[in-house]
């Protein structure tokens, strides 16, 4: 069944100038998600939509049949729950000023969830691969990947439904990008994840489903191994034939 | 040890000094503030010695010309100087802050509003200003020069405030503190005050030495604590008179307001450093 | 064989942190070879070094010889010299590197210019212009007119980043160093720069030395890659044989890593 569901969402000042346009999505419960796109595709703009921090100009998003409206108070408290984000910057990420248990226990304050903030908050860091006593320390104390570890950690701590990552891994290392990817699949297991990238390879190992957006609109979506195998919009072919690969081309003269 | 290594080390430790210097000549003030409240060495109303006396055992730094203890005025200028600078940095900060905080919060147009607003009042002089708010009051007392050097120095901080606010709110924390249910006062409690605290203590120390300053020149031009409140700024304009023949009487207020000057912005310095962790030693 | 760029025994400190450690490396002139790492590696470093540009408060130690000349502890006035013709580098922002209050024409008619003083053969009004516009031709900037004209912010990244290249290659440097050159761009975008960059160096047969933590980009651009850890080479060798058959532990977790990537796309994980 649909989790969300973006209908004929448009976004933009102008009609001309549309950051979205007429975009539709069914994010069902479990999924996983991939929104891929270059820069001006208006993928971050999407996510910020969804997320409820800002309203289409036209069109309507829906949270478990329920329509997004930031002015409903309680509706939006129990969405705020359900519906959790990781950014792509671990460094801004972080409020540098809080030790990482306040940093992790913020949603659970926040929205006054019930139960020992503690424990759940030590639970959360266990869950992503890091020390009981990371939560007495500083942000400042870790590496990026550790720092992305704290925010995916903040993000899971109210068992959220949907999971929504903003170019979550791009600022990581090679070796690190392997491991926090193989962490949110894991997570992905319990939860709907979407995952908003321009690197169509992180997409491909960690997503089911591959949404392509160019300039506001979708120009393709369907099961990733499909996608990836038959690309039938031009732009997905020259996406695909962009990507650098390892092996392939001879590197002799 | 590299040259840069040593650099380094040798930049930490003036930075300290820095910071040690200020304390102790903010701290002599602070001690000699709070010994006025118990004790002071004459009555400082009362003749205690012939007029414009030179510099003895008996009187430091000599007598005024109506032969009062002018150590014993220096004392009491030192506990009004620190209340100035006290009083008037705090209202500075609550309505400079507040108002800082409404504009980075506010929509486009309010924002600019104030911003303009704030840019137009910062063109002023804080002595004209403070001039301006003791006239409108029509009686010039220390609690009128206070209040009068708080509302001036409040556009400074909240200018600063704004900007430093809107880059804080700029950062991924802040959305996530949204998406996470916090709301916008819990967001201005736990994110935005505590990240621009430090650079704004540093500046609140700036505006201590920028207030008693402007209360000195108030005093002097008479719309200061009116006597006997001895303010170093009304000290000076006593001792114009006799600078010729009694320059002690000029150059002691005049020393006592630069020690304490240069004291609190020592002291900004040194807190700078030290709160700086970009700064601090990797 | 005497090499155009010559690294032997490279160390780089700031305070008492070594940041490069006895790093050794040629580049042939001809020649492409990569420098591989991820954050913290050295690798941005090892460029700066090897043009004397490092910032003040890093040491460098060792010997960098650039085109028969010593770099380390040559004076800056002598380096100039250097850095115009036997070496050019190409930044990873191109926002950063052009001066966003002039016309990027103007940008790439100074190191013309100077090239062609140099040279003993002063470019000047419309000869100069006709060479700015011959230069942004050769970067397959189309419309080189229009684009002569504009200011920075008035491009795109990839167009940005050609007029870069069009300007390091305004010195006919015989080394091209390109420092994450397609990192801040898309896919796509860099795709195409990728291209241009691999025709021009093999039409000028220029030296390369590409550094980059992508090892797709870098298995597909070098002929000889350096990999770099925490400021020490671990392997060195062809691309074919450090990515075909790595001998450090290192380079395996990054190729397995970055084949996990490949696999995906292949639609094999």
């Amino acid at each position: 069944m649909s989790l969300v569901r973006v209908d004929d969402v448009s976004f933009g000042y102008a009609r001309d100038r549309r950051i979205l346009d007429a975009v539709s999505l069914d994010i069902t419960a479990g999924d996983t998600i991939g929104l891929v796109g270059e820069s001006g595709s208006g993928k971050t703009t999407l996510l910020r939509l969804l997320l409820g921090l800002q309203r289409p100009a036209s069109g309507s998003i829906s949270f478990d049949g329920t329509p997004l409206d930031p002015g409903n108070a309680a509706f939006m408290r129990s969405f705020r729950r359900q519906v959790q984000v990781v950014f792509q910057d671990p460094y801004s990420s972080l409020d540098p000023r809080q030790t990482v248990s306040s940093i992790v226990a913020e949603p659970l304050r926040s929205l006054r969830v019930p139960g020992d903030h503690t424990q759940m908050v030590a639970d959360a860091l266990a869950s992503v691969g890091l020390d009981r006593d990371a939560a007495r320390r500083y942000p400042h104390q870790f590496s990026g990947g550790q720092r992305q570890r704290i925010a995916i950690a903040r993000a899971i701590v109210p068992s959220p439904k949907l999971l929504l990552a903003d170019e979550a891994v791009s600022a990581l290392d090679l070796t690190t990008r392997t491991r926090i990817v193989d962490l949110l699949r894991r997570l992905g297991a319990g939860m709907s994840l979407v995952f908003v990238s321009h690197d169509i390879g992180v997409v491909a190992a960690l997503c089911r489903r591959i949404v392509i957006l160019e300039k506001g609109r979708i120009v393709e979506a369907g099961e990733t191994v499909a996608v990836l195998a038959n690309p039938q919009h031009p732009y997905t072919q020259r996406l695909l034939a962009s990507v650098p690969r390892l092996k392939s081309k001879d590197t002799s003269p | 040890m590299t040259a840069a290594a040593e650099t380094q080390a040798v930049e930490r430790r003036q930075h300290s000094l820095t910071l040690y210097a200020g304390a102790v000549l903010v701290g002599i003030h602070v001690v000699i503030a709070l010994l006025t409240l118990v004790w002071l060495p004459y009555d400082p109303s009362a003749m205690a010695g012939g007029r414009l006396e030179p510099p003895s055992w008996l009187h430091w730094v000599g007598t005024d010309r109506l032969g009062r203890d002018l150590f014993t005025q220096l004392m009491i200028g030192s506990r009004i100087a620190l209340m100035v600078g006290v009083g008037a940095v705090a209202i500075g900060a609550v309505i400079g802050v507040t108002l800082g905080l409404l504009a980075a919060f506010a929509s486009r147009w309010l924002d600019d509003a104030l911003a303009a607003t704030l840019d137009i009042l910062i063109a002023f002089p804080t002595l004209l200003i403070a001039m301006l708010v003791v006239a409108a009051s029509d009686t010039a007392s220390l609690s009128t020069a206070i209040v009068a050097l708080g509302i001036a120095l409040s556009a400074i901080v909240a200018r600063l405030t704004r900007i430093l606010a809107k880059r804080v709110l700029l950062m991924d924390y802040i959305t996530a503190a949204r998406t996470s249910g916090t709301s916008w006062l819990g967001i201005v409690l736990i994110h935005v005050l505590p990240n621009i605290w430090p650079t704004l203590s540093v500046n609140f120390a700036l505006q201590f030495g920028l207030a008693v300053i402007a209360e000195a020149s108030l005093s002097y031009l008479g719309l200061g604590a009116p006597p006997p409140n001895a303010s170093w700024g009304r000290l000076l304009q006593e001792a114009q008179g006799t600078v010729y023949t009694a320059p002690i009487g000029a150059i002691a207020p005049g020393v006592a307001l630069v020690s304490l000057v240069i004291g609190m912005n020592l002291l900004a310095d040194g807190l700078r450093e030290a709160i700086d962790p970009t700064r601090q030693a990797r | 064989m005497s090499a155009l760029l010559d690294v032997h025994r490279l160390t780089i400190r700031t305070g008492t942190t070594t940041l490069v450690r006895d790093l050794s490396f040629q580049t042939a002139s001809g020649e492409r070879v990569g420098l591989i790492g991820e954050s913290g590696s050295g690798k941005s470093l090892t460029a700066l070094a090897a043009t004397g540009l490092l910032p003040a408060g890093l040491v460098a130690e060792g010997s960098v010889e650039l085109a028969g000349q010593q770099v380390i502890g040559t004076p800056d006035n002598q380096l100039d010299q250097l850095r115009g013709t036997a070496a050019a580098i190409v930044f990873q922002e191109p926002l950063t590197a052009l001066d966003p209050l002039k016309r990027v024409g103007r940008q790439v008619a100074e190191p013309l210019s100077r090239r062609a003083r140099r040279d003993g053969r002063p470019l000047s009004g419309t000869a100069l212009d006709g060479a700015v516009l011959a230069l942004l031709d050769e970067v397959a900037l189309s419309d080189p007119t229009r684009i002569a004209r504009a200011y920075p912010h008035e491009l795109s990244g990839g167009q940005r980043q050609r007029i870069a290249i069009a300007m390091a290659l305004a010195c006919r440097p015989d080394l091209l160093i390109a420092d994450e050159p397609t990192t801040a761009l898309d896919v796509t975008t860099q795709a195409e720069i990728l291209n241009l960059l691999d025709r021009l160096v093999r039409e000028r047969n220029m030296a390369l030395l590409f550094i980059s933590h992508d090892l797709p980009v870098v298995a597909n651009t070098v002929e000889r890659v350096v990999v770099l850890r925490k400021g020490e080479a671990v392997e060195t060798g062809p691309v074919a044989t450090v990515f075909g058959a790595p001998q450090h532990d290192y380079t395996r977790s990054l190729l397995a890593a970055a084949r996990s990537f490949d696999d995906a796309l292949e639609g094999r994980s």
